[in-house]
């Protein structure tokens, strides 16, 4: 069988949604629900974010809809004037796709956490990556178990001390980054809850994309695991540690620009110093690479214990999405030969009795 | 009463005409059970043999039953595959209990069947495999067809390797795939003996093998072969002529009970206007249902075949969301793994049919074969107070018309719906009497499209319900001015806000099951010819024809006996503690342990006898009847 050509990497994340020349503002994307998470956690400055993220894509806010998972991040659709559905554990892109499938009108996100989508979930969501469903993937990693009250995730770094690891956790973790490029996404970005305005371009450039876009958000949660991103959020740790990724530029990061990225003998990058380096060979980002190497040595830079922590967008690449297609053969079968039910049920073979 | 058969002729085909005077015998009805490796193409066999009875105007009943293994080992017990087809001049309702005549292509299919043909019946048996290594495969010491172990039946040898391998001679075709062959010889030998009609098979064959012209014409050429050596040679006596059966007038087809599923939700579709979203995974016997429906997008059908049984559900329930009929189609141990998504359904109160063609359990079971041990799990398998309404087809051709009731359920009531079917419904075929589609049910839905808060604040409260059928709106992403969240948490009666309120919880659980008790089915009918039978049997799902079939059995002997059978299981026909209590004894076989049984005497509190066989196949009439006679007895010497 040959696949269509549906001729489709053109199209935006969100050409089939409609748009309203209403301006919007972010008091309009809050529901009346009262916010219920713990005094200072992370999701509230996201849940912000997002409330003033989407006005600007001018949308109509009926077309847009949020579907979680279960844990703490998950109760987000509730805090949202749009439709939403806060499913069951980890299925929420099961349900997307089944939703993103039949109405390409929608802007569909899923919200989700590292137990949600890593754990629980994490068939769901690499199938969902693969297939690349057009759905934008908030994934909240705080590390942590939060809502059943502090096991550890399966993001935590190893010996991490929890409710259900007194001993230490003996689980290597996974690097969502890593995993998501290993599942085939077609777009992977990364940002910190603090940083409203580098959360706020990829959340832009997530949107605009068609298909899969995961989007890995560092969530701190100070009541079972606080600070565990503090060395990202104080200013001069976070600028030894935080790459930033810009399209078409060098990447380097530092105080002053003094550390950069490079190639290394076997296909990796790694870090040093410009000065060592020589700005020449620095590596000059390109999401758009096709092969899922280069966004996954990037993912490799920093450690467990955020070393060297790539944010902005990974790896942005174009591919026909699932929910496209399987639309365009529904619509190519119509077009050859619509649907006449009385000559279906009737079939070749028949007899009649008088 | 006449028929004439529409069957696709193709150029080249002719009938094939009967010549050498023969005694012919008229039967009333007759069961052939076609038996061979499962490389030897019985079901395709089967197959053929019950579309020509079908073309001819028989009524039939068809029981394929075949390893779960794809290929087990050749020659071996496990790796026998067989097709059983009874057909008749008047409505039948089981493919029978015991085969008339059995065809054995190899010492393992004599010996797995054997035991089944009754005395005096026929066997036709491929003599070229019974040679010494596949005798001692089974275990056979001497061979059967040597000693007199077989003196009981009326037995007919027929070298059919070497027969087809003679045949195709001269077609250039290797010996191997000459051979391959065979079961066209069969199958063109048991067609002269039973007078069917061959055109039907001959453009069946050129057409399945359209790619392949010089294989169509090999197996042609086999079948004609069977056929020629039933005409010339004198091994045969005797041939028989079974009457078109007096079925009530129309247009019939032939059709399994997975195709009549599927055309089901087609038709679903289309009398809901709305598109349909199958989610769901493969798995045996459910798998035909996916092939079925991926063949029809062209009446705005979208299959997803998922990561897995809980992806497939949630796709369902995604869809169903999105104002699409949502559909999920599995065996039980899927059923296991969807049941927190069917949960959510509940919780969510949206539109879903979830499809259960139940097969032996627990666990992985046995996949190929029958079995109704999951109602207990349709109606208690998840957590929490979680009623679903219950619906199971009958026969292979109710699955079409339970389909559309599922859908109906579903849709009017916003209710995830488990329709049962079992191994023995989905493979087993029937003739049907095409409905005319201006006369199916019409199944539109209407969406919400304006606030409808109560209180006039211009809100959409999304647990508002109707009064009567208690189904609360269905808004659609995309109205403006509805937007709402819903999820699995409880949720607040009428705003639909999360509400941990116990008064709210306990009122909220009473509504969901108040929804469903209330569900408008059909009054339970009784089939009591005389009206004096003392006994009632009571049966559900595919149990129909072996329980008809033995109470004709039971009434012929001058015993009268009540039968009557439940397509809905939940809920339960409203008048159904009345027929319970109005007959001296109820008897309710089933395949499982007693399921409906505990079900009815919990509700009714009242006692009912349990029947119960968990074999994988289906009940014999003949073991009913038994049963059935046994009971009226003892009921009126008391
Ligand atoms: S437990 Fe942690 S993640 Fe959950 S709401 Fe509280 S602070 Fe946030």
């Amino acid at each position: 069988m040959t696949a269509t050509d549906l001729g489709l990497p053109s199209m935006g994340g969100l050409d089939l949604v409609p748009t309203t020349d209403e301006p919007q503002k972010a008091k309009e994307y809050k529901s009346d629900q009262e916010v219920r998470w713990c005094p200072g956690c992370g999701d509230y400055i996201v849940l912000n974010t997002i409330q003033s993220f989407l006005p600007t894509l001018g949308l109509k806010r009926e077309n847009i809809v949020f579907i979680s998972g279960i844990g703490c991040s998950s109760r987000f659709p509730y805090y949202m004037n749009t439709y939403g559905m806060h499913s069951i554990h980890g299925r929420a892109p099961s349900i997307a796709t089944g939703l993103a499938t039949t109405r390409p009108d929608l802007s569909v996100w899923v919200v989700t956490g590292d137990g949600d989508a890593l754990s629980i979930g994490g068939n769901h969501l690499i199938h969902a990556l693969r297939r690349n469903v057009n759905l934008k993937i908030l994934l909240f990693n705080n590390r942590i178990y939060g809502l059943t009250k502090g096991q550890y995730s399966p993001t935590s770094e190893p010996g991490k001390v929890t409710k259900s690891t007194p001993m230490g956790s003996v689980d290597t973790p996974f690097n969502p980054v890593s995993l998501a490029l290993g599942a085939e996404a077609t777009f992977v970005g990364r940002a910190l809850d603090s940083d409203k305005k580098g959360l706020t371009e990829v959340l832009g450039a997530a949107a605009e994309h068609r298909g899969s876009a995961v989007v890995e958000i560092y969530q701190n949660c100070p009541i079972f695991n606080d600070g565990a991103f503090d060395m990202l959020k104080d200013k001069d740790e976070a600028a030894q540690r935080i790459i930033p990724l810009t399209p078409g530029e060098p990447i380097r990061f530092g105080p002053e620009g003094e550390f950069g990225v490079t190639t290394t003998g076997y296909g990796g990058l790694d870090v040093g110093k410009v000065a060592d380096i020589g700005e020449d060979n620095l590596v000059v980002h390109d999401p758009s690479i096709s092969d899922t190497a280069y966004g996954f040595a990037l993912s490799r830079l920093g450690d467990q214990h955020l070393s060297h922590i790539p944010t902005g967008i990974f790896r942005q690449v174009q591919r026909e999405t699932y929910d496209d297609q399987a639309r365009a053969q529904v619509q190519q079968a119509q077009d050859a030969k619509p649907g006449d039910l009385q000559a279906l049920l009737t079939g070749k073979d028949t007899w009649t009795v008088e | 009463m006449s028929t004439s058969a529409n069957g696709s002729a193709a150029a080249g085909t002719e009938a094939l005409s009967a010549s050498r005077p023969t005694e012919v015998n008229r039967l009333e009805r007759v069961v052939i059970r076609f038996a061979g490796d499962s490389g030897d193409g019985m079901q395709l066999t089967g197959d053929r043999f019950t579309s020509e009875a079908a073309a001819f105007g028989n009524d039939l009943a068809t029981l394929p039953n075949f390893p779960a293994e794809i290929r087990a080992p050749q020659g071996t017990i496990p790796g026998v595959s067989s097709f059983q087809v009874h057909f008749a001049d008047y409505d039948i309702l089981t493919p029978g209990d015991r085969p008339d005549v059995l065809v054995a292509m190899n010492p393992a299919a004599l010996k797995a069947n054997i035991a089944d043909v009754p005395k005096g019946g026929t066997i036709i048996v491929n003599t070229d495999e019974f040679g010494k290594r596949n005798l001692a495969k089974v275990d056979y010491e001497s061979n059967p067809l040597e000693d007199d172990s077989l003196s009981a039946f009326e037995v007919h040898e027929v070298a059919m390797s070497t027969l087809t391998q003679g045949a195709l001679a001269d077609t250039g075709l290797g010996k191997k795939d000459a051979e391959r062959c065979k079961n066209m010889f069969a199958l063109g030998l048991l067609s002269w003996m039973y007078h069917r009609p061959t055109e039907g098979t001959e453009a069946f064959l050129r057409e399945k093998f359209a790619k392949k012209p010089d294989v169509a014409e090999a197996n042609v050429l086999a079948f004609r072969a069977g056929w020629y050596y039933g005409e010339t040679t004198e091994a045969f006596g005797t041939t028989f002529e079974i009457a078109p059966a007096k079925l009530p007038s129309g247009t019939y087809r032939q059709i399994t009970g997975n195709t009549a599923l599927a055309y089901g939700i087609v038709a679903a579709g289309q009398q809901s206007k709305l598109p349909v979203l199958l989610g769901t995974y493969p798995i045996t016997p459910a798998s035909d249902v996916l092939h079925e429906l991926s063949k029809h997008k062209n009446f705005g059908i979208t299959t997803f075949q998922a990561e897995d049984e809980i992806a497939g559900i949630g796709a369902a329930l995604g869809a169903a969301y999105g104002g699409a009929l949502g559909v999920t189609s599995t065996s039980g141990p899927g059923i296991a793994l969807k049941a927190e998504t069917i949960g959510l359904g509940v919780m969510t109160e949206l539109p879903l049919v979830v499809i259960d063609v139940q097969r032996g359990g627990p666990s992985t079971g046995l996949p190929t074969k029958t079995e109704q041990a999951d109602l207990l799990q349709a109606y208690f398998g998840r957590n929490g107070e979680c009623p679903v309404p219950i619906v199971a087809p009958s026969t292979p051709a109710d699955c079409f018309d339970i389909a559309l009731e599922a859908t109906r359920i579903a849709l009017a009531y916003r209710t995830p719906v488990l329709l049962l079917s079992d191994g023995a419904v989905a493979n087993g075929s029937e003739p049907w009497l095409i409905p005319d589609v201006s006369t199916l049910p019409d199944l539109s839905v209407e969406f919400a499209t304006e606030p409808n808060a109560p209180d006039g604040s211009g809100e959409h409260w999304p647990y508002q319900r109707d009064p009567e059928t208690l189904a609360r709106e269905w808004a659609l992403p995309g109205t403006a001015g509805l937007q709402h969240r819903i999820g699995g948490l409880e949720k607040a009666e009428g705003k639909g806000n999360i509400s941990y309120d116990p008064d709210n919880h306990d009122k909220m659980v009473r509504l969901r099951q108040a929804k469903v008790d209330g569900i408008e089915v059909p009054d339970l009918e009784v089939d009591d010819p005389n009206g004096n039978a003392r006994v009632l049997v009571l049966g559900w799902g595919s149990t129909y024809g072996p329980i008809g079939a033995a109470a004709r059995r039971v009434r012929a002997k001058g015993m009268p006996i009540a039968q009557a059978h439940l397509r809905h299981l939940n809920p339960l026909p409203a008048n159904l503690g009345e027929v319970l209590t109005s007959y001296d004894h109820v008897v309710v076989p089933e395949m499982n342990l007693g399921q409906l049984s505990m079900l009815l005497r919990a509700k009714y509190l009242t006692d009912i006898q349990s029947y119960n066989k968990v074999a994988g196949l289906p009940f014999k009439a003949e073991e009913l009847e038994g049963v059935f006679t046994d009971i009226i007895r003892e009921v009126t010497a008391v």
